[in-house]
């Protein structure tokens, strides 16, 4: 059997990634929780802000560090499998990902020591600012590897010279054509699903009766938030969708599953697309619908699949899919939200154990749309890794064999396989505690406090202080 | 095109200070992590797991910008040299993985934790011990040709780098019983500077091992140490080196708490001078200069701007944690 270090590397960047982006799809909206309940705390001294931060916090601590441990990673892909990209590109991209770690790493890591361990050591005020720096730095994060992802994919302020990338406009290459789509839509898919968790982590609360308060806050906190968040989403969507028509038709071809391009085309809801047969097979579609959503006119022009050559194509089926999982999801989100609301304007949510048990359900939703869409927009662009300019099987690193490749990749599994069942089992135990477990009766004052001393073996507290 | 500013001895500054912060910060707490396995008592542990909880997220950081200020400022150095450490990088990675969630996991999978207590010890050692197998395979050199490594994924692993692997673990070990020393007291602490004195003896071993070593890999290297009058110039090298060595020594036996950390540090900066030396200017060893592999002079003044402002705030904020962090480590700002 041949093994491809081009397709065994895309295979391990896949992986490495995939389980990663769960991460900070969990971690950039949850920062900003946390930052939010610190500082409705030191507003309002309820102490429900105080145990549910708390509560948070320790999940938090856990899906960082393994966001952190599985992020170092990543720079180092772009070397050891994707080594003629990385020369050919580093002049663009290699200082946004610089500033990335400059802006966001550093800021991120010292403030969530402070955040996690320093609680009775700073002033609470300095507390609530670590946690409002630690939220900061998510975004900073997101901003800088979005602007890298978006410039691979709808690249500017460039030239070439002899196969190497030259920057000629830093404005272009930072705001490429569609960095702000992809920065609005993924930062909102973040947030939306954390507010899909904390519903979720909410519902089961409320349900086991131990932290009626805190179980009520959450739902109710994630429900209003989602109640804008959601329908923002669908609106943002659709305008990246409208900005990859103009700079990605290939992948816009694919995502509707078009063969034939013209004007008045036809919404495909469900088929398969057949890539030898160039069409799709057993196919439901609305015709003249796809015009009108894609460019908003009846009579819109859109590009097919065959305006490219079939080496300029992505796999149409994984696009195609992908897509319609993403938007499936989002459909149900919008039900649960609008279902969630009803129930709370009747004043009936509390008691609806059938719907509480639904939420129960909803964390899952927010991490298949991200996957599913962010397989969408990767896999669409393929075969590219700088869009129409660099092509996947040109980038990968001359040296590596198949073999080197299935080693690493085996490696990566294998391990991935163990962290991320213990983290999730952890963090379900976490729930399972429930958020009222550890909090203090009393808000702790400034100061050296004595706090619980939980890290040591029992037997050996007494002496310890 | 001439350009107004050269920016490359700036970026060749920054870059080597980061990679020595890197090695001075996490090289301690990968060293507390070296040595956990030595240390049988439950409590201790946990002080000794505490004392660098809340800093070793933001030491490790400076590997990110060592890996990407490389790429940023020396790109094709970056795509050379990193393909050819594949597997080691590999190694650091899954090892840091591991060593990175133990600490969280340890204490909240106690049914498992001498199972992550492991993953710390050995994940600590094995990192330390990748990072040595690169710098030696770095100072061996690499097949390139063009831009472009073109040697197999398994030549770095020969002796000597095997041997520049084991000898980090020494340095890294030193520099984790001298951070120990600073943070913990009583029994511990006297454990502390009698491991420090072990690790002293086999970081000597190790530097002296090495730079008998690297000359005989590389003739340049030997004339560039040995020829007249270089070797007047350099001769303070390694007669600080010895000097330190002894001082180090003594500070561990009955020194006060935070010298055996400044004399360890002494003693990294003054073996990653003689490695600069030795291939000063060279960015990939027989290939490409500083100057040949730097990124385009747009590229480093972009990245300059920002770093100006921010490397000084990092620095500031960080001094600062530390400062939050002070004195001896106490049980009750360990895990939550």
């Amino acid at each position: 059997m041949h093994l491809d270090p081009v397709l065994l590397s895309r295979i391990q960047f896949g992986w490495v990634i995939g389980w990663h982006i769960l991460l900070p799809a969990f971690t950039v909206g949850l920062a900003s929780f946390i930052a939010f309940l610190e500082g409705a705390y030191a507003l309002t001294k309820r102490p429900v802000f105080l145990s549910l931060s708390k509560f948070w916090l320790g999940i938090f601590a856990i899906s960082f560090g393994m966001g952190v441990v599985t992020g170092i990673v990543m720079p180092f892909q772009f070397g050891t499998n994707w080594s003629r990209f990385a020369d050919g590109a580093a002049n663009i991209i290699s200082p946004l990902l610089a500033y990335e770690g400059l802006t966001a790493f550093f800021l991120e890591a010292t403030f969530l020591g402070i955040l996690l361990f320093g609680r009775s050591l700073v002033p609470p005020a300095m507390h609530f600012l670590a946690a409002l720096l630690v939220a900061v730095g998510t975004l900073f994060s997101s901003f800088w590897i979005l602007s890298t992802n978006s410039w691979m994919q709808t690249p500017a302020g460039y030239q070439i010279n002899n196969g190497l990338f030259y920057p000629t406009d830093w404005w272009q290459v930072v705001f490429n054509p569609s960095f702000p789509y992809r920065l609005t839509h993924t930062v909102t898919a973040f947030y939306v699903t954390t507010a899909f968790v904390v519903l979720g982590v909410g519902a089961y609360t409320l349900r086991r009766g131990r932290a009626v308060a805190e179980g009520r806050t959450m739902i109710r906190l994630a429900l209003f938030f989602l109640l804008i968040t959601v329908p923002w989403q669908m609106i943002v969507g659709d305008l990246h969708g409208r900005n990859t028509l103009e700079y990605q038709p290939a992948k816009l071809a694919a995502i509707e599953g078009l063969w034939d391009g013209g004007r008045g085309v036809a919404a495909s809801i469900i088929g398969w697309p057949d890539q030898a047969k160039e069409k799709n097979l057993d196919e439901i579609a609305i015709p003249g619908l796809g015009s009108l959503y894609l460019t908003h006119s009846w009579d819109g022009a859109v590009k097919g699949l065959k305006d490219f050559p079939p080496d300029q194509r992505p796999p149409v089926v994984v696009v195609y899919f992908s897509f319609r999982i993403m938007v499936g999801v989002a459909m149900l989100m919008l039900t649960t939200v609008i279902v969630g609301l009803v129930l709370l304007w009747k004043r009936r949510l509390d008691d609806s154990s059938w719907y509480l048990r639904l939420c129960q359900l909803s964390p899952c939703l927010g991490f298949i749309a991200v996957i599913a869409g962010w397989i969408t927009t990767e896999v669409g662009r393929q075969p590219w890794t700088i869009y129409g300019l660099l092509r996947t099987d040109q980038s990968v690193s001359p040296s590596l064999t198949g073999s080197d490749v299935l080693l690493s990749l085996c490696l990566y599994v294998a391990v991935y396989l163990v962290i991320y069942p213990v983290g999730l089992s952890m963090m379900l135990k976490r729930v399972w505690t429930g958020p009222t477990a550890d909090a203090p009766a009393e808000p702790i004052q400034a100061g050296r406090h004595k706090g619980p001393i939980e890290a040591l073996p029992a037997a050996e507290t007494g002496g310890a202080s | 095109m001439t350009p107004a500013l050269d920016l490359v001895p700036i970026w060749t500054a920054i870059l080597a200070v980061g990679v020595f912060l890197y090695v001075a910060l996490d090289g301690f707490d990968l060293g507390v992590g070296v040595l956990y396995n030595f240390i049988a008592n439950g409590r201790d542990r946990d002080l000794v797991i505490s004392s660098i909880a809340p800093v070793w997220d933001g030491n490790e950081t400076w590997l990110i910008l060592g890996g990407v200020g490389l790429f940023t400022a020396f790109p094709v150095a970056f795509a050379i040299i990193i393909p050819a450490v594949y597997f080691p990088i590999l190694l650091m990675l899954l090892a840091l993985i591991f060593r990175g969630l133990a600490f969280e996991f340890r204490y909240r999978d106690s049914e498992h934790r001498t199972f992550w207590d492991h993953g710390f010890a050995l994940g600590s050692t094995l990192a330390a011990f990748s990072q040595g197998v690169v710098l030696g395979a770095f100072i061996q050199g690499f097949h390139v040709d063009g831009r472009h490594f073109v040697g197999s994924s398994f030549d770095c692993f020969t002796p000597f780098s095997i041997a520049t692997g084991v000898s980090l673990v020494a340095g890294y070990a030193l520099l984790g019983a001298c951070w120990l020393i600073i943070k913990t007291e009583g029994d511990l602490q006297l454990w502390a500077r009698r491991a420090g004195r072990s690790c002293l003896v086999l970081t000597l071993l190790a530097i002296g091992g090495v730079s008998v070593w690297t000359p005989l890999v590389d003739p340049s290297i030997a004339s560039r140490w040995f020829s007249w009058p270089n070797i007047v110039y350099l001769a303070p090298v390694p007669i600080l080196t010895a000097a330190l060595a002894w001082f180090e020594w003594s500070t561990l036996k009955n020194g006060p708490d935070y010298t055996p950390f400044a004399g360890a540090i002494g003693l990294f900066s003054l073996s990653y001078l003689g490695i600069a030396i030795s291939f000063w200017p060279m960015i990939v060893p027989g290939h490409f200069t500083l100057e040949q592999a730097a990124s385009s002079q747009s590229t480093q003044a972009f990245l300059l701007i920002g770093t100006l402002f921010l490397l000084p705030t990092i620095a500031v904020y960080t001094a600062w944690a530390y400062w939050v962090f002070r004195g001896k480590v106490r049980a009750d700002v360990g895990y939550h």
